[in-house]
């Protein structure tokens, strides 16, 4: 066979298998497929009585959800009550992956602490939740560990206003007092006088040398002037506490146990995998650099900073890409505890009308987007810490 | 003057002192290194006196190993003997008792070919063909053929269910797998882009929708008088979910293959789909086995999936189980068991692919 053709990726001239022709008749095959297949589902769809397109969006929905982020009634439309499911995925997810940072992050320095029983205990943790569905670890969470708590009438309170019981947790819900708003914006500026002071000393030591508590100093600006603000507005930040009435806690912020439920279990199970991450990532810098870092007498903190964590990164960073957008398709097991999620909404849908084919082109639609946008602000923030191509 | 050689005595080294070894050292180095360190470990060491005892009371000391709900009540420990009363529903489901070993059978098949991989006592061609056969001799044996009373697959269920997925998944999502990542790496144009769209979209979506899909949308796209049962409709969804996975699994090995390889290759004239078949895509799997155990581990975990869309695997069967009203409130045995059992498995198909990683091609090199 003449080889022609070389690819510049691979390097070699294996080349394109195939000519145009072949590819032609590859095409031709697939188009042929989806054809047959869109002809069978119309058939099948007149046959049932189903009727096809988006029209059922405006009709009114009927459908009850327990847990919602803004104003719904089963009244509503299809179209809205999907869209309390997308923001229900969403506000779950995006909770889920700042707390499962955090943790995972806890676990990977845990990991190769030098303290042999935190090393141990942090192992066993990412065995454990590794090695076991999600979906199991969701139901023990569910129905074993939320059941065996107390029903409100003796919650357990954590601190003032934080309660737990079976029913779920409640938190005190802040409530914005006269006043608030310009507190909220001496809070910014607070915040951006912050940041110009830190970004001062940063020139400043590089103009001469001198060192200054940049960010400490910043932090301290911020606290300072927020605080002050605070007590110039007048307080006006109240809050309201949840209270036992009747059977239930009345006021608060509640978070129902199916919530609960699934935060939980997500967290602990993506946890379990950042914390590997961010072990791989550490043990990926060589000892030699902290040695040598160490031996030019550069302290700890310094060294954590500026030589460990930039070279860790470089590799946990796109695993956990990975992660994140994992945890959003988990998010997707909220239906089998029935926390009214976009899919379990959807599947609602679905055993009312049977426009299956539109909920899941829907679906696949917001995940596809969901992890378009994760992969995209991922990526940017790898492009920061990789190695400059060379 | 005498000549008597000197020769060079070297005084022994002294022993190491003894603050450096021994118990004490090891305690002082890794527990109470610093007061940060001593502080994790007493609030550690609080923390597990106050948990662990409790969970082995629970587990063992306190539990009730023979009786029946109301010897377990009593007990107030863990109650084993729901999960003994149980055990045939848990691993096989509904199906019938008296045909209990043809699925038996093939659990041994599965174990001895499991053992006989482990122990690297069957290698090379013969080892790849008899993975292959093993899912059809499973489906053979519990499915019922060649004179053997076929069973219903609506009867077929619990651990069973679970392995029997994932196996099948497995072993036919591994060569479609290959020829996706073939397709995407050294395919045309359109069959490169169709590739990339099929992998992508897979990957981009949660299972769960997948099987929906397969669940509710397949019927529809079949011709009306075509009807294929939801087990294999659930089976097909998880292969090909598992196969876009496995497709990038195996890029990433085509991608480790040196070019050196294929032009040696195509100097000594043999052609570019054999260089493929017989040169690139054999080590390019050697790489990769590792993260192919890592999805295997995957998928089987994802199994546990399919009782959203109504079957009844391992964990329906134990979510069943904890409903039963003559064993009612032993919640936490079923689960506990039933993260006893999926642990056991996905723990020691981790550790093997660790061996492997260890023997592995990319281990040689360092």
């Amino acid at each position: 066979m003449p080889m022609t053709k070389t690819r510049a990726k691979s390097g070699f001239a294996l080349g394109n298998i195939g000519s145009m022709a072949s590819q032609g008749v590859v095409l031709a095959v697939v188009l042929g497929f989806v054809y047959l297949l869109f002809t069978n589902t119309q058939e099948n769809l007149a046959l049932r009585g189903i009727e096809s397109g988006f029209t059922f969006l405006d009709k009114e929905a009927g459908l009850p959800i327990g847990d919602s982020l803004i104003a719904y009634t089963p009244m509503r439309s299809y179209g809205y009550a999907f869209l309390v499911g997308i923001l229900n995925t969403l506000f779950v997810s995006v909770l889920a992956i700042i707390l499962s940072t955090i943790l995972g992050v806890f676990v990977g320095v845990a990991r190769v602490s030098h303290n042999w029983l935190l090393a141990k205990v942090a192992a066993v943790y990412v065995e454990t939740l590794r090695n076991l569905p999600l979906l199991l670890t969701l139901f023990f969470i569910y129905t074993v560990v939320l059941a065996a708590l107390p029903h409100p009438r003796d919650a357990i309170q954590l601190v003032e206003g934080v309660y737990l019981s079976k029913r779920g947790f409640y938190l005190p819900r802040p409530l914005a007092e006269p006043g608030f708003w310009s507190f909220l914006i001496a809070a910014l500026i607070a915040f951006a006088l912050g940041l110009a002071f830190w970004r001062w000393a940063a020139l400043y030591k590089l103009r001469t040398g001198k060192t200054l508590p940049g960010f400490w100093g910043g932090l301290g600006i911020f606290i300072v002037l927020t605080a002050l603000a605070y007590l110039i507005t007048g307080r006006p930040v109240g809050s309201e506490l949840p209270v036992y009435a009747g059977f239930n806690f009345k006021g608060g912020l509640a978070m129902k146990p199916e919530f609960a439920s699934l935060l939980i279990g997500l967290v602990l199970y993506t946890a379990a995998y950042i914390g590997e991450n961010v072990r791989s990532g550490i043990q990926s810098v060589e000892a030699g650099q902290i040695e040598a870092a160490n031996a030019l007498g550069v302290s700890n903190a310094v060294v954590t900073r500026k030589v460990l964590l930039p070279q860790a990164l470089r590799v946990t960073i796109p695993a956990t890409t990975n992660d994140y957008a994992s945890l959003v398709k988990n998010s997707s097991l909220a239906v089998a505890i029935g926390y009214p999620d976009m899919v379990s909404i959807g599947g609602t849908i679905i055993g009312q009308n049977g426009q299956a084919v539109e909920i899941i082109a829907m679906w696949m639609a917001v995940y596809l987007t969901i992890n378009l946008i994760i992969s995209l602000g991922m990526n940017t923030l790898n492009a920061r810490v990789q190695h400059a191509e060379r | 003057m005498s000549t008597e050689p000197i020769i060079f005595q070297p005084t022994p080294a002294r022993a190491a002192p003894s603050s450096k070894i021994g118990a004490v050292a090891w305690l002082r180095a890794n527990l109470f290194g610093g007061w940060k360190d001593t502080v994790v470990t007493i609030a550690l060491l609080a923390i597990l006196l106050a948990t662990v005892p409790k969970l082995i009371g629970w587990l063992f000391l306190r539990a009730t190993f023979w009786g029946d709900a109301d010897a377990c009540r009593l007990a107030g420990g863990a109650c084993w003997p729901f999960i003994i009363d149980k055990f045939n529903v848990l691993m096989m489901g509904v199906y019938p008792q008296e045909l209990g070993w043809r699925p038996g059978i093939a659990a041994i098949a599965l174990i001895v070919l499991a053992a006989l991989t482990y122990t690297n006592r069957m290698r090379g061609i013969v080892l790849v063909v008899a993975w292959a056969i093993l899912p059809f001799f499973a489906l053979i044996m519990i499915g019922g053929a060649f004179g053997m009373r076929e069973v219903d697959q609506s009867l077929w269920g619990g651990l069973m269910l679970s392995i029997l997925l994932a196996l099948v998944g497995v072993i036919v999502s591994i060569p479609l797998g290959v020829m996706l990542a073939l397709g995407r790496y050294y395919g045309s144009p359109v069959v490169k882009s169709l590739c990339i769209a099929f992998i992508e979209l897979l990957r981009g979506v949660p299972l769960i929708t997948i099987l929906f899909m397969a669940s509710v949308m397949m019927p529809l796209f079949l011709p009306p008088d075509m009807i294929i049962n939801n087990l294999l409709r659930i089976q097909i969804a998880m292969i090909l979910f598992s196969s876009a996975y496995m497709a990038e699994v195996v890029r990433g090995g085509l991608q480790a293959i040196p070019n050196g390889q294929t032009e040696a290759s195509l100097a000594l004239g043999v052609t570019r789909r054999h260089t493929i078949a017989f040169v690139i895509v054999p080590q390019a799997l050697r790489h990769v086995l590792p993260p192919l155990i890592g999805r295997c581990i995957a998928l089987f975990k994802d199994t546990s999936l399919v009782i959203i869309v109504g079957l009844l695997d391992f964990l329906g069967m134990i979510k069943n189980a904890a409903l039963d009203t003559s064993w009612l409130g032993f919640q936490a045995e079923a689960y506990v068991f039933a993260a006893f059992v999926y642990w056991s498995i996905c723990y020691s198909l981790s550790l093997y692919g660790r061996e492997l990683e260890r023997r592995g091609p990319s281990a040689q090199k360092r």
